[in-house]
């Protein structure tokens, strides 16, 4: 009875970030990528998975050093070893799939500053055990993964007729061809996050979706913010 | 030609290539710090000061110490750390200025080391193959750029506070679709630059 527990407990984690605390629906961390390179369902799967991989393993290493780091250097200690998974991310990448590794391009490096794995960092690994990290990593990355290909998917099947690059909607038909532009981006992310905010809302749920508050909970930058920053 | 190569880098960071509406850097200050017009100035202000400051002590460090060495693929770490320190040795120098300065500029500082138009702007200098000059304007525009935007943006969340949209748009969703509209305007300034310079 106690292992079961335990087990739904471990899953709870992973679908924490896969549902209810989604990293770009509900924390609104990491609208970067988000909007960039969510042109093709290839892409973004390309970009999450890297992205997860860092998450886990960054959230891995942080959790394991908590107790080593002294707290007044914690971000740079932390920002060098994202940085350093990021480095053997993008080596392996530009091995193995150097086509994704020109698509993607400067936001491949730039997951260094992506805010789900700071924000992760600061909010949970540096405050739990290395296992619980791992998985709250993995659900993290996998909510990001599910939110990329979701606005990819639209993206690409309205915006361009295509899917992973085969041709699905007849060439016939005229393709919606602002959605795959930088205000398309925009448009279909406001959209995807109304209709999460809408499920919550059926739901029953209590949506607080006022930008400085669910913005800055996640950012590592949420002290300043509250003050005088963000005001 | 040099000039004239150098203000169409310049102009098209501003406007054909602008880091927010264009190329998706730098979004979450856009969302999160455009709400007032003074806050939007200050933050943008800091922003293309470190901007420029960044590609000023990165781009010899790529050239003369990373490549010579065969350590160009620690180019991120590298970087990350030089903006980080840049950022917190700003903060202490400006602490020591009179306190109109550090309340204008100082307490946007510590918002900036996760700033990806930063880390953005210093990996696509050398992406770009710009040289030194190139790449020192090529920053300054990127930081103008950002300043506009996010100028723009806040008249634009200015007269959003008074709108009603549905329940599920409201907040976020809602700022997001204004946000495409801001950047549609953008997409109309696409070729007036290379037209104007002949490239």
């Amino acid at each position: 009875m106690e292992n079961t527990n335990k087990k739904s407990s471990k899953l709870a984690i992973v679908g924490n970030g896969l549902l209810h605390e989604n990293p770009n629906l509900r924390l609104v961390l990491g609208t970067c990528p988000t909007l960039a390179i969510t042109t093709s369902l290839f892409n973004s799967i390309g970009m999450g998975l890297a992205a997860t991989f860092v998450l886990i393993f960054s959230n891995m290493a942080i959790s394991a050093c908590r107790k080593v780091i002294p707290d007044k250097i914690h971000i740079p200690a932390f920002i060098t070893i994202i940085a350093g998974f990021v480095t053997v991310v993008m080596m392996l990448v530009q091995a193995f799939m150097p086509g994704l590794y020109n698509a993607l391009g400067v936001y491949l490096p730039l997951i260094v500053v992506n805010c789900i794995i700071l924000g992760r960092a600061e909010m949970y690994a540096c405050k739990n055990t290395v296992i619980d990290s791992a998985l709250d990593g993995l659900g993290m990355g996998l909510g990001f993964t599910c939110t990329l290909a979701v606005m990819s998917t639209i993206r690409e099947l309205l915006g361009a007729g295509t899917l992973l690059g085969f041709q699905i909607i007849p060439k016939s038909i005229e393709p919606i061809g602002i959605l795959v532009t930088p205000p398309g981006g925009f448009f279909v992310f406001g959209m995807v996050m109304a209709v999460a905010i809408t499920i919550d809302l059926r739901q029953g749920k209590k949506v607080v979706s006022d930008p400085e508050k669910i913005g800055c909970a996640g950012c590592i930058h949420s002290e300043q913010c509250g003050k005088e920053g963000c005001e | 030609m040099m000039a004239a190569k150098l203000a169409f880098i310049f102009f098209s960071m501003i406007l054909t290539n602008n880091y927010v509406l264009v190329k998706f850097l730098g979004i979450c200050p856009f969302l999160g710090v455009s709400k007032k017009l003074d806050s939007a100035v200050g933050m943008s202000a800091a922003v293309t000061f470190v901007m420029v400051l960044a590609t000023a002590a990165t781009w010899p460090l790529y050239s003369c110490v990373l490549v010579p060495l065969g350590l160009a693929y620690l180019q991120t770490i590298v970087f990350i750390l030089v903006i980080a320190i840049l950022v917190q040795l700003l903060e202490s120098i400006m602490k020591k200025f009179p306190p109109p300065l550090y309340k204008a500029l100082g307490i946007y500082l510590p918002l900036i080391t996760t700033n990806c138009t930063i880390l953005g702007v210093t990996i696509l200098n050398f992406t770009n193959g710009y040289n030194y000059v190139e790449s020192l304007i090529c920053a300054a525009g990127a930081g103008l750029g950002f300043m506009l935007a996010m100028v723009i943006f806040s008249g634009v969340r200015k007269r959003l506070e008074d709108a009603e949209p549905p329940k599920a748009f409201e907040g976020l969703p809602i700022t997001l679709v204004a946000a495409s509209i801001t950047s549609l305007s953008f997409t109309g300034f696409g070729g007036l630059i290379e037209k104007i310079f002949g490239m």
